[in-house]
């Protein structure tokens, strides 16, 4: 790979470094419309400032030129990327939406040289195993960390108003003042409701397509009723859960139970019908009774059938849960502090509310997927890893 | 190895007939114009009209004929996995249901079956896990079949891991694992290459000599027919029957080479030519 690289045309090798070539000329653009922030800003860069910045990113945008290297050229644009772009931010406290196009060009520029970054990181190939888990985690860490660095540098460079999208770092800092409440938000809704309303869900439909698979006048009677529940609206459904076991966990337990149960019973039954017939004439050949058949070859072959409806449940059953507590709730929960604090123009607070639910459902996902990696590793599509 | 010959005697209380059990004009399956029609939507088939036939204690028989002769249908009638619409047929002297529900074969299917959670031990352990047998004997037939189709080294392998050819002679061990003296074999081999397909057939002649179990065999190759049985019935389709029964002359004793000698082609020659006298007759 590297070796071709080196007998490339000139032109095909400029070519190449496109995002290098991109943040040259945007450090041009910043450098002809400096200063960095408006005249009226509170606190200006200073010209030896403005140079700090200015000078990693052509420094690393140059060295992707003469750097064959992919692990010293990651190092270098890394260092340069994530510097220009920490000085940049920094800068912004006090003047908010005093930034100019040259600060805009110089985040640009910066970002584009993150973006080579990762994939010269990409194209380290590592013998090593902790050095090739290290490398996996980074790369989606560089992309998620420029995501939050443009978000910051855009809402507090061109001070868009707070009530519309308040800047990632007063969400941070909002979440940190406030894990007490929002653990306790965390307690009520996920390892309340959520949790309990999900393993009687999930139980409820796997036991019922085990019975729906015995016996002939359930499948016919109960299926549709399932297909029904399905239909069911949970923005009316939860109101009615109130009524029916007060305003506590419990209702919510309810919702959840009643949307996880469908997607677990008709995976769960077109799981045990996933087994060919050679396999089912097998059992027969060796006269197995029901169970013996249902546990050794129907229940495994329909595992991949049931983690995807653990899957698919765990982040409805999270969503159920949070919009179920809009109709009636005690003072806490997820649902219930997002419900007031927007309505207290509290939106950093809303914010962090969401960002911690969606940490706990990708969470709640990774752990089953996890569970699934380990018990199905025989699944054709788990067998790569 | 030799050991395996001793296994079918240990339950023989369990099966109804015990005297005839030892004696070698015993028929271990016989039918009595033994008929099987299919109801579909373009009307019936005939998948078997009308066959008799016997299969003696010890015999290796093949089935050949063209796709739709019902060779197939025959053996899953045997094994109890479809019901013949008229006639008699019995399988160890019992009904197909009750040799079946007193697992008196073992089947080897078109493709090995495999169960990809299950280790190859796991996998020959799951017909000794659902007949009850305890776990060190479990793990004594699991080592002694493994040894049988040259396995030994796989036993902790998934399915997936290995070749065609392994996993078709995994799935073999699997169906000697029980004490079964029938063995019943539908087309084991047709997925695989020729020269894998060669040795398999080494093996299995190998195999049936050291354990003596009776064999069913089905296949459309003509030169594994010729080389395995000890009979060869020819079959014909629409409606299928049988056309030709044909005892061979070879001795019990067979090199691959055997193939090239004059009377392996004789008998060769006589299946090919009851095979085109089957066929003309439809078209």
């Amino acid at each position: 790979m590297m070796t071709s690289h080196n007998t490339r045309l000139p032109i095909a090798r400029l070519l190449n470094e496109w995002q290098a070539l991109g943040a040259l000329a945007l450090a041009v653009v910043a450098i002809a419309s400096l200063p960095l922030m408006a005249a009226d800003a509170a606190t200006p860069y200073g010209a030896t400032e403005t140079g700090f910045i200015l000078a990693p990113v052509i420094v690393a945008a140059l060295a992707c030129f003469v750097t064959s290297s992919p692990v010293t050229l990651a190092a270098i644009l890394f260092i340069g990327a994530h510097g220009a772009a920490w000085l940049l931010l920094s800068g912004l406290a006090g003047n908010e939406g005093k930034a100019t196009l040259a600060f805009a060009a110089l985040i640009m520029a910066a970002w584009l040289l993150a973006w080579r970054c990762v994939t010269a990181l990409s194209a380290i190939h590592t013998a090593s195993k902790p050095a090739d888990k290290l490398l996996r985690l980074l790369i989606p860490a560089i992309f998620g960390a420029w995501l939050l660095i443009l978000w910051e540098a855009f809402t507090r460079g061109a001070g868009v108003p707070f009530i519309l999208l308040p800047p990632p770092s007063a969400i941070a800092a909002r979440l940190v003042t406030s894990i007490p409440v929002l653990f306790d938000d965390v307690r009520q809704t996920i390892f309340k409701a959520v949790i309990a309303g999900y393993a009687i869900g999930c139980g409820a439909g796997f036991v019922t397509a085990i019975l729906a698979d015995r016996v002939t006048f359930l499948r016919r009677g109960l299926l549709p009723i399932g297909n029904l529940m399905s239909a069911l609206p949970m923005i009316g459904v939860a109101p009615i859960m109130v009524m029916w076991f007060g305003f506590d966990w419990q209702s919510k337990a309810a919702v959840v139970t009643i949307i996880t149960f469908f997607p677990m019973l008709v995976n769960t039954v077109a799981g045990l019908a996933a087994t060919g017939p050679m396999e089912r004439d097998l059992m027969r050949s060796y006269a197995s009774d029901y169970g013996q058949t249902l546990v050794k070859l129907r229940l495994p072959a329909a595992m991949p059938f049931i983690f995807n409806a653990l899957k698919i449940n765990s982040t409805l059953a999270l969503i159920g849960a949070i919009v179920a507590e809009f109709f009636g709730t005690p003072i806490v929960g997820m649902g219930f502090r997002i419900s007031t604090e927007i309505g207290r123009m509290n939106v950093d607070m809303v914010w962090a509310e969401v960002a911690v639910a969606a940490l706990a459902g990708s969470v709640f996902y990774g752990v089953i997927a996890l569970i699934e990696r380990t018990t199905t590793f025989w699944h054709p599509s788990n067998r790569g890893g | 190895m030799g050991s395996l010959s001793e296994m079918p005697v240990a339950d023989t209380s369990t099966r109804p007939a015990p005297p005839a059990r030892d004696d070698q004009t015993f028929s271990v399956v016989s039918a009595r114009d033994l008929s099987l029609t299919f109801d579909t939507n373009d009307g019936p088939v005939h998948a078997l009209s009308h066959v008799d036939l016997d299969v003696k204690r010890g015999d290796f028989v093949s089935f050949i004929g063209p796709s739709g002769c019902g060779k197939t249908t025959f053996l899953r009638v045997i094994a109890d996995l479809e019901q013949a619409t008229s006639g008699q047929i019995s399988v160890n002297g019992m009904t197909p249901e009750e040799a079946r529900k007193a697992r008196s074969y073992g089947y080897v299917f078109q493709a090995p079956a495999l169960y990809p959670w299950r280790t190859i031990e796991k996998n020959i352990a799951l017909p000794l896990e659902i007949m009850n047998y305890t776990a060190s004997e479990r793990q004594a037939r699991i080592k002694r079949t493994l040894d049988l189709v040259n396995l030994a080294d796989f036993g902790k392998k998934y399915p997936w891991q290995l070749s065609g050819g392994m996993q078709q002679r995994a799935s073999i061990a699997r169906a000697l694992a029980f004490d079964a003296d029938l063995l019943l074999m539908d087309e084991p081999f047709g997925a695989l290459d020729e020269i894998v397909r060669d040795h398999l057939n080494e093996q299995l002649l190998k195999l049936w000599q050291e354990t003596q179990k009776t064999i069913c065999f089905v296949t459309h190759s003509i030169p594994e027919a010729v080389y395995l049985s000890t009979r060869i019935v020819v079959m014909s389709p629409r409606p299928g029957r049988v056309t030709d029964v044909i005892e061979s002359t070879l001795p019990k004793e067979r090199p691959l080479d055997i193939r090239e000698t004059p009377e392996f082609l004789e008998i060769a020659h006589r299946v090919r030519e009851g095979l085109r006298a089957g066929h003309s007759y439809d078209e």
